[in-house]
């Protein structure tokens, strides 16, 4: 397993967010994290990252992130994409890029360039400038740069045009076959097509791991856990 | 036209002095959200450094250990006070407040709350006439001084990999950490810059007043502060002009309104900005810092 989280618990402002989530993300394909909004799964996310105070054990290869800083567990080889796409508004597309470029080994720009020609040909534009679409680009393609041994993408469809989502599907597709990932989606037709393992989320909980197939196959389960009557 | 040119100029310089003053306020703002009420007092220490040494070495000289003085305090006011209290923003203001008084007390228990004379060499002290002006050679000291910081600054922050940190810390300062990037570094960095202008800013402020006392650096941080809400948060261009147009402000209004009415203009002139511009944003963010 490349990570593993075991009883990890969060509370904000008063509101314990997560109440001992344990689950293990495979070292290959992608480990899909759901559940209805509001469940936790952002923060769990933010939760591996140290972005929150957490309590309980999490494990990157092993190794305990509990003690690390965030900057310090990226390095580990922690590649993240968040919700809100994270992308400096004021910076330009080369200069977002260039910021997640880490010390070291080489910097994948001809895989990012390959896989988003776009980044190219708009390098010198200001971030914030871009579309929706470009900017989850961006976001993908900064956890592409560098050796990450995991990337976490959460939601990288929220809020897509139909024809970006199947964009970002392929690229997140192409991704998976380098790289595991840790991946937080709503689109349930994306996650039947990349997410080999599934792990939900209900008010702070696991509630249900297994296979995604299964876990979509079965019409009564998914209306109870993710509050859909049929898998699209 | 001659008191034109002359007001215009003297504008000028305290206007570069206050851009010394709020272009490091500014950045330590932006990227760390630490309202430094200390920096003032950082301005007092690089004039007391730039008086003690003017006499015993080249006044450029002086001026360089003032820069190093301030750097030097700043630096260590961040690792050791405010890196503890990164989350804890009140204690953080307690902290810097009160650096702000003890530190000009301290000068003041020194060297004597009288105001000490800086001798600097004859040809900074004279004048240079300029269209039937005889303008004071500080300013352009001041002027030139500021110009060379505010493109410094400007290539700092667009050519260096800290001056990306720094520009995308002021956007969002997680994020910036979620990508790998040790931001605490960029903090002592930044702050230490703040230092090094607050020192330039009591070295030359010395020259541009003729002395130095112990709550010069204070009271110039009043109109550093005024400035940064101006100017805007982490903008250096946007600093640099709204010091010019205070400094300018506040001479022609104590010349052609009342001595002393400069002060109020240049409140007035934030009152409105802050109503028409809309630079509400800044605005509330420093009231909720310090509410």
């Amino acid at each position: 397993m490349i990570l593993e989280l075991d009883d990890v618990r969060v509370t904000l402002g008063g509101s314990q967010i997560l109440q001992g989530v344990s689950f293990t993300v495979a070292r290959a394909g992608v480990t899909a994290l759901l559940g209805r909004n509001g469940v936790g799964k952002t923060t769990t996310v933010k939760a591996v990252l140290g972005l929150v105070p957490r309590t309980g054990a999490i494990r990157f290869d092993g190794e305990g992130l509990h003690r690390l800083r965030t900057h310090e567990i990226v390095r580990r080889g922690i590649g993240y994409a968040p919700e809100d796409r994270g992308v400096f508004a004021k910076l330009t597309v080369t200069e977002n890029l260039a910021l997640a470029e880490r010390r070291g080994a080489g910097h994948a720009y001809d895989l990012v360039y390959e896989l988003f020609p776009e980044l190219k040909t708009r390098g010198a534009q200001a971030a914030g400038t871009l579309s929706g679409g470009q900017q989850q680009m961006v976001a993908i393609a900064r956890t592409l740069l560098n050796d990450n041994r995991l990337i976490v993408v959460d939601e990288p469809t929220k809020g897509l045009a139909p024809k970006v989502v199947t964009e970002v599907a392929e690229v997140l597709e192409r991704a998976a076959e380098r790289v595991p990932m840790l991946l937080v989606e709503q689109n349930l037709a994306l996650v039947r097509r990349l997410a080999g393992d599934g792990v939900v989320l209900a008010a702070g909980q696991v509630v249900h791991r297994g296979p995604v197939r299964d876990l979509l196959a079965d019409t009564e389960l998914t209306q109870k856990l993710l509050g859909v009557g049929k898998a699209a | 036209m001659s008191t034109l040119i002359l007001l215009a100029l003297t504008g000028l310089g305290l206007g570069a002095l206050y851009f010394l003053i709020a272009s490091g306020l500014s950045l330590i703002f932006g990227l760390m959200d630490v309202l430094n009420f200390a920096h003032g007092a950082l301005v007092t220490a690089g004039a007391y450094a730039a008086w003690r040494l003017t006499g015993h070495l080249p006044f450029v000289l002086a001026v360089a250990v003032a820069v190093a003085v301030g750097a030097a305090l700043a630096a260590a006011i961040e690792t050791v006070l405010i890196r503890p209290l990164y989350s804890r923003p009140k204690d953080q203001i307690l902290v810097t407040v009160g650096l702000g008084l003890a530190l000009p007390a301290l000068v003041q228990g020194i060297w004597g709350a009288d105001a000490r004379q800086l001798k600097a060499p004859r040809q900074l002290t004279g004048t240079v006439g300029l269209l039937g002006a005889n303008i004071p050679t500080d300013r352009f000291v001041l002027i030139a001084a500021a110009l060379v910081v505010l493109a410094g600054l400007k290539l700092f922050l667009a050519r260096t990999r800290y001056g990306l940190v720094v520009r995308a810390g002021v956007e969002d300062r997680a994020m910036v950490t979620a990508l790998g990037v040790d931001v605490r570094r960029a903090f002592t960095l930044v702050f230490a810059i703040g230092g090094a202008l607050a020192g330039l800013a009591g070295a030359l402020g010395g020259l541009y007043f003729g002395s130095v006392s112990p709550n010069q650096g204070t009271s110039l941080l009043v109109f550093g502060f005024v400035v940064v809400v101006i100017g805007g948060l982490g903008r250096t261009d946007g600093v640099a002009l709204a010091a010019a147009a205070v400094g300018l402000i506040q001479q022609f209004t104590n010349y052609y309104a009342a001595s002393g009415l400069g002060d109020l203009a240049v409140v007035a002139i934030l009152a409105v900005v802050l109503l028409a511009r809309g630079n509400r944003e800044g605005f509330e963010r420093l009231v909720r810092r310090t509410a």
